[in-house]
């Protein structure tokens, strides 16, 4: 785990997910953040209320009364030229929503951990994906989290990603509620002065409290012009792969824990390939590895960026794959019977001229547990869907009362 | 702000913002209007309602600070100068301002 000059600075801690974003966010010392409860998400920005209470940051910490007066209070204090951070979670993120879209629109670098969880009915507080895969069409740059480790990480990237100037895009960073948030795990902190290093002072090119250049931001954008901004944030979208490749493998050398777009394990030789997001990288690199002990040659590929999608990554990620399982921790109703991960990558495997047999498992929904088991038991299907060369029931469901 | 016959998305500021300022002036939106208001400066006293009430600074003003008529480059016919406009008790209760339809309408 890390290099040698990366342990000697680093600092060995025992942190909840929640615990260690906000202090990823203490070292980065914002200039506003906007605080509103909603489980699992509240622990996280009350440790970060502690840290401003305590004076171990500058940051001007604003009460709202919900949360789309939280990524208001953001919109305006981004516009206004302020590093600005927010968190959320579930209903709240779902409140959030006119404005993850004027967050995006306004090309603002808003950096938001989302700690995920279902979105009711019927009532539900565990963790799914449901609530930041209905965004993943707003615009945000979307980075999931595998543990606490990579939550503080990716929450200290977050930042200059989504403030370099060829991106200028929001970004939220995400970590399965409970699982991560609330589970105390053994991780490496990085020194104070070199995450502020790293991350650097926020100096965006235009912003509304200049005095030297008066600016209009939110303009009407009608007929006209909206069609034309919308294009530029595609490109924009375009150019952030190159970023966040250039920041993660700054990052890399920083922490000595290497980031890309994709993490693949045992996956470069393997035929059955599962992808995953989220918690259950672990959990699927564990099937994997007891497969491998069969000598099945099974491999994983976990999305770190899922906006903008890594298409191109996650097929490079596994030259040899004869079949594929697609773990949705969601379900796009409607769209087939699945989750959004499965049918995006269909999609792009039409595109790379890949005729590999794929299916899709929705799994963990309302935090229904995803143990080892289950995901060999996909393992084990894909031996038919591989020898075959046909994926069969599309869809299926990993610990589902069937 | 000025952009260039044949502008692309690759040539506007991000996120529509406008980084100059009082752009707002060169957007001629008296077009909206659909009755407009006729202003007699023969019987006007210059008791500065109309300019006062006006909610898109439409009422011109003379050197000496005089009502002068009406800009109609970015008066929108709200009738609001007219209907402030004090009946003249030496012209038989005539109104210096009054609205008139441009057709149209009733």
């Amino acid at each position: 785990m890390g290099t040698a000059a990366a342990e000697k600075n680093a600092t060995r801690v025992s942190l909840t997910g929640n615990d260690a974003v906000a202090n990823a966010m203490r070292q980065v010392d914002p200039d506003i953040a906007a605080v509103f409860p909603i489980t699992p998400q509240t622990e996280l920005m009350h440790k970060f209320s502690e840290f401003v209470a305590n004076g171990k940051v500058s940051t001007d910490l604003v009460n709202v009364e919900s949360e789309h007066s939280a990524m208001s209070v953001v919109v305006g204090a981004s516009a206004a030229g302020a590093r600005a951070t927010t968190a959320t979670s579930s209903a709240g993120f779902a409140l959030m929503w006119e404005m993850l879209y004027v967050a995006a629109g306004l090309r603002l670098p808003i950096v938001m951990p989302v700690v995920n969880r279902a979105l009711n009915s019927p009532l539900n507080i565990h963790c799914d994906h449901t609530d930041t895969m209905g965004a993943r069409d707003a615009g945000w740059i979307q980075i999931f989290s595998e543990n606490a480790q990579e939550a503080y990480d990716n929450t200290i990237m977050a930042y200059r990603i989504a403030e370099n100037k060829k991106v200028l895009l929001p970004t939220m960073v995400t970590l399965d509620g409970f699982i991560l948030s609330h589970t105390q795990e053994t991780m490496e902190m990085l020194p104070d002065e070199d995450v502020k290093k790293f991350v650097g002072e926020f100096k965006p090119d235009h912003y509304l409290l200049n005095a030297q250049e008066p600016m209009l931001v939110g303009p009407v954008d009608l007929q006209d012009w909206l069609f034309e901004h919308k294009r530029q944030n595609i490109e924009a979208t375009k150019d952030a792969p190159a970023v966040i490749k250039e920041v993660s493998d700054e990052y890399s050398k920083l922490s000595g824990r290497p980031y890309g777009f994709v993490d693949a394990y045992r996956a470069d030789d393997a035929e059955l390939v599962v992808i995953v997001l989220g918690s259950t990288g672990g959990t699927a690199k564990d099937a994997a590895d007891e497969l491998r002990d069969q000598g099945v040659a099974a491999g994983v590929v976990k999305l770190r960026v899922y906006r903008p999608f890594p298409a191109k990554e996650i097929f490079d990620a596994m030259p040899k794959a004869k079949a594929v399982a697609v773990l949705d921790r969601s379900i796009s109703a409607g769209l087939g019977n699945g989750g959004p991960v499965f049918h995006e990558l269909r999609s792009f495997a039409y595109e790379f001229g890949k005729s590999l047999p794929m299916v899709n498992y929705v799994y963990g929904i309302g935090g229904r547990d995803i143990h080892s088991q289950h995901v060999e038991s996909a393992f084990e299907d894909l031996k038919a869907v591989a020898s075959s060369g046909k994926p069969g029931e599309l869809y299926r469901y990993l610990n589902l009362r069937d | 702000m000025k952009i260039k016959q044949g502008s692309t998305w690759r040539d506007v500021p991000i996120g529509g913002n406008i980084l100059e300022p009082g752009t707002g002036a060169e957007l001629k939106t008296g077009a909206w209007r659909s009755d407009e208001p006729v202003w007699n400066g023969e019987i006007c006293i210059s008791c500065m309602n109309c300019w006062l009430f006006c909610p898109d600074l439409a009422i011109k003003l003379d050197e000496n600070g005089k009502v002068a008529g009406v800009d109609y480059d970015y008066c929108k016919g709200c009738g609001l100068c007219a209907a402030v406009c004090p009946a003249q008790k030496k012209h038989d209760g005539a109104h210096a301002m009054t609205m008139k339809s441009k057709g149209g309408g009733k």
